[in-house]
């Protein structure tokens, strides 16, 4: 039996310990903002935080997170006020919108170990989310947005 | 109550119950019916996207209003980041003066009373703006009218203002349009003639700035992808489908699989009827009550596969055989002048090959649906930008009426034309079928890039005779690739009218004599178009001959460029297109001539030496109807690795309904020109796809996307054209161009990682 945390609350899981966090988050407890991409750590559509770390949901097995503190993007704001959402609306950056979770996810992990990130800060940590719809260059200025506002 | 324009119909459809459920009983509900532009388009009913208006009939546009006020308007065409929940409505909202907070957007179902709902080809707007626009005004003239009924005085003094409202300025009386939506609905279909649509200084919403309808949700993880689908009772199932095409199961061992924890049991799929168009590939299900499980027991198969008819394809030898094709004399497809009589008289001749690889379209979101068969009645979620199709198609598969199936089109997590081909929700019709139950067909990432409807591989020969100066006398291009249509036609070989008019029918060069051809190749995987289709490959062509005489000539690239662009003009396509749509939207050279100034100007052309690693180059193209130049500005170092820092794009579309998706379009544009320029090729040994994932299949990320994508809109009053796909096709040759200029070395096969660059 695995215990966790999800969005604040105790979650216990005693499934296949080899099932990846991002289809327990999805299938089992129905948060499909956290979204499928790859399933090999390669695209970050999955991006969760992990006591507060980004993480690549679809590689981290269930038996490998007890005691975990697991966020998702349903659990970063009531109704959507966190700045890196704020900023996102207000540069108004998704395309399709698939990718945007897991972005959003990775933009606040960097804003939280780099509160003012530099543009090589964030294309060292946002190259690991892939968008194919292309929205890198309102990505970054959606980061350098959200940084201002929280400095 | 009906009035018919002369292309669109306008009813009055309050009581009819056509948007049951999205709308109060009293509403007041208008539908706008569009004849389509090029009715004679309609013959070939082909599902062959880039001849757009092909399969474009009777669309309806549905406008409603609530008693409570809020208007209703139905999205009938797919959002996948295209923005049409956005600018669509939009159009509709300003007719109407509408206060745009008030505006809901519904997602229409898949339904013959919408039309054609194919999203592609870059057309949502194109084709909407006019009846969009008679929607709106025709509801603000109800509205204004019932208000003027209800106050007994004349129409002609009362106004739509403020937004949401009729008022009586003299009497100062004022009535919000819910309360007015009862009396409307009663009001007679205004004609034509009566209607006063706003000038362009009136614009309320049209031509402004906006942030996408569903900005907000989007940031909160709030909209259903088809991936996102839950449906009580659902099964979930992963397919291992044939490795070659047309291949079939000859055995199976599923004893593993079934010992695997949350699968339930496997299901054989049968091998599509050649051709197989939207069908099934077939192969073996793997039904589990999670996707995991689902992933986990497909890998535990065992499957003993006849690889059938294609098993032999391997791309290093069927790149030989297209270049050995395009060697020879092709079909002819459009001409001007007498090629062969300008390369008689002798001259310098340069000639050139390119070649660009197969691509696939790896949307964020793999393929996946949901489906409901509940005896001879299916109800489907997709991520579709075909809702019709899956109807169709599904319909098809399980021996039913279109009229037993439901379509609801969820969000897509991008489409780029795969999500036009049905085949996915079809699979999960024949499994919810077999199991009696809900099913969620989930692709991995594996499944989609090996099993994709891939973008053609092609190869072109391109040969000039130049004069003195160095400007062409005669030019003669060949392109071969498996066409669009081997998909529908097993043993289609050539290029669709339709494929030839995406960038080779003709150039917009000032060349006496020019003739463009067409070489026979056969297809061994599917053929899908993808994000501006054949103009990705012969635009590559176009353009890069185009810098090769340039540099032959020993001349600057932009300025020989221009010469070659040569004088306003209209160029005309072969005999027997679309007469009707090239009246509408002729070939300006002017405006092309225009927005290759623009780039340059914005780009500061010239003013820095290129060499040392550094340069620009250029490109200009026109596709769905819009005229596009591009500047990319690249670094490379020793090591052959390219970043980009600017790209400068200048794009004429005519009206635009959203400045800010557009500006959006040509950014993502150019990251996915990026992405197929740098990295992007399918292969294939032994009919089997080699590309499994993002590892072996890259695309532009954050670190080598262009840093910084500058685009710059014409203001223009021409008919709206195309945004979705036209930035795409000058990025890859406008950067092979820069290579060159920067390091000497030409980049004539795609993408460039197969060049020494990375």
């Amino acid at each position: 039996m695995v215990h966790l945390k999800v969005n604040g609350q105790a979650q216990s899981f005693d499934g296949d310990p080899e099932m990846p966090l991002l289809w327990y988050l999805r299938d089992i407890l129905g948060l499909t903002g956290t979204k499928f991409g790859c399933g090999m750590a390669l695209c970050g559509a999955c991006t969760v935080l992990e006591n507060g770390k980004a993480v690549r949901s679809c590689s981290t097995p269930m038996g490998k997170i007890e005691g975990a503190d697991i966020t998702t993007i349903e659990g970063i704001s009531a109704h959507g006020s966190h700045p890196v959402q704020k900023a996102w609306e207000s540069v108004n950056v998704p395309q399709c919108g698939y990718c945007q979770p897991g972005q959003i996810m990775q933009a606040i992990s960097l804003l939280s170990s780099k509160p003012q990130p530099t543009d090589t800060d964030i294309d060292e940590q946002m190259s690991g989310n892939i968008c194919r719809c292309g929205t890198y260059q309102r990505i970054r200025a959606a980061i350098h947005q959200a940084a201002k506002e929280t400095a | 109550m009906t009035t018919e324009h002369k292309t669109l119909t306008i009813d009055n459809v309050s009581r009819r119950g056509f948007l049951q459920g999205m709308l109060s009983a009293s509403a007041f509900v208008i539908c706008v019916r569009k004849f389509p532009l090029l009715a004679s388009a309609a013959k070939s009913g082909a599902p062959l996207s880039p001849t757009v208006d092909t399969t474009a009939f009777h669309p309806g546009v549905y406008v409603g209003i609530n008693p409570d006020g809020t208007v209703v308007i139905v999205a009938h065409r797919t959002e996948m980041g295209n923005g049409v929940r956005t600018s669509l409505p939009r159009i509709v909202a300003d007719e109407l003066d509408a206060d745009w907070s008030r505006v809901t957007v519904i997602q229409g179902d898949g339904d013959d009373k919408y039309g054609s709902q194919d999203t592609d080809g870059s057309h949502s707007v194109r084709e909407f703006f006019e009846p969009l626009r008679e929607a709106g005004a025709t509801a603000r003239l109800m509205l204004v009218r019932a208000a003027a009924e209800k106050w007994g005085v004349p129409a002609e003094q009362c106004l739509a203002d403020p937004p949401h409202f009729v008022s009586h300025k003299t009497s100062n009386r004022q009535l919000g349009y819910g309360e007015l939506a009862e009396l409307a609905a009663k009001q007679p279909v205004p004609k034509k003639d009566e209607l006063k649509l706003k000038s362009r200084s009136e614009w309320r919403y049209i031509g402004k700035p906006a942030p996408g309808y569903d900005v907000d949700g989007i940031c909160s993880g709030k909209p259903v992808f088809g991936m996102d689908v839950r449906v009580d009772g659902m099964l979930y199932a992963a397919i291992a489908h044939p490795p070659v095409l047309g291949g079939k199961v000859k055995s199976i061992d599923d004893a593993a699989t079934l010992k695997t924890v949350g699968v339930k049991q496997t299901i054989p799929i049968d091998p599509f009827k050649p051709p197989h168009a939207f069908q099934p590939l077939g192969g073996v299900a793997v039904i589990a009550d999670n996707t995991w499980s689902a992933f986990k027991g497909r890998k535990q198969l065992k499957i003993d596969w006849d690889n059938g008819p294609n098993a032999a394809y391997t791309s290093a030898d069927y790149k030989k055989q297209l270049q050995e094709t395009a060697r020879q004399p092709g079909k002819p497809v459009h001409s001007w002048g007498d090629a062969d009589a300008g390369f008689s008289k002798g001259g310098k001749v340069i000639e050139a090959e390119y070649f660009a690889p197969h691509l696939a379209h790896a949307s964020m979101e793999p393929p996946a649906a949901v489906a409901d068969v509940h005896g001879d009645k299916v109800t489907v979620w997709a991520p579709t930008q075909n809702p019709v199709g899956v109807r169709e198609e599904v319909a098809k598969a399980l021996g039913l009426k279109k009229e037993d199936v439901v379509c609801h089109v969820t969000f897509l997590g991008g489409g780029f034309g795969r999500k036009s081909k049905p085949d996915f929700a079809v699979e999960a019709a024949v499994l919810s079928k077999k199991t009696g139950k809900p099913v969620k067909v989930v692709w991995s990432r594996e499944d989609d890039i090996k099993f994709d409807y891939y973008h053609s591989v092609a190869a072109m020969y391109l040969k000039a005779a130049v004069d003195q100066s160095g400007k062409p006398t005669a030019w003669l291009q060949r392109s071969v690739f498996p066409p669009i249509s081997s998909t529908f036609d097993k043993d289609a070989t050539y290029g669709s009218a339709g494929e030839m008019s995406l960038g080779w029918d003709v150039i917009p060069f000032e060349v006496a004599n020019f003739r463009a051809e067409n070489g026979p190749a056969a297809a061994h995987v599917r053929i899908g178009w993808l994000r501006s289709v054949a103009n990705i490959y012969h635009a590559f062509a176009v353009q890069s001959f185009a810098n090769e005489l340039a540099v032959a000539a020993n001349r600057d690239a932009y300025d020989y460029l221009m010469e070659l662009i040569g004088s306003g003009r209209v160029v005309e396509g072969p005999k027997g297109g679309n007469q009707e749509l090239a009246n509408k939207y002729p070939y300006d050279i002017a405006r092309l001539r225009h927005v290759a100034e623009l780039a340059a100007s914005k780009a500061n052309w010239g003013k820095k030496k290129s060499g040392n690693g550094w340069a620009m180059g250029i490109a200009v193209h026109r596709s769905f109807l819009t005229y596009v130049a591009t500047v990319v500005e690249i670094e490379v170092d020793a090591q052959g690795a390219v970043r980009i820092p600017n790209v400068y794009t200048a794009l004429d579309a005519g009206i635009v309904a959203n400045p800010d998706m557009v500006q959006s379009q040509f950014q993502g544009a150019a990251v996915f020109g990026t992405s197929l320029a740098r990295t992007g090729q399918i292969t294939a040994t032994n009919g089997a796809v080699d590309q499994s994932n993002f590892f072996d299949y890259p695309v532009a990320r954050m670190n080598d996307a262009p840093a910084h994508v500058d685009v710059q809109i014409v203001e223009s009053d021409a008919p709206p054209a195309g945004v979705g796909e036209p930035g795409v096709p000058p990025f890859a040759p406008a950067l092979c161009n820069a290579i060159y200029a920067a390091t000497g070395k030409r980049v004539r096969e795609l993408p460039l990682s197969r060049n020494g660059f990375a």
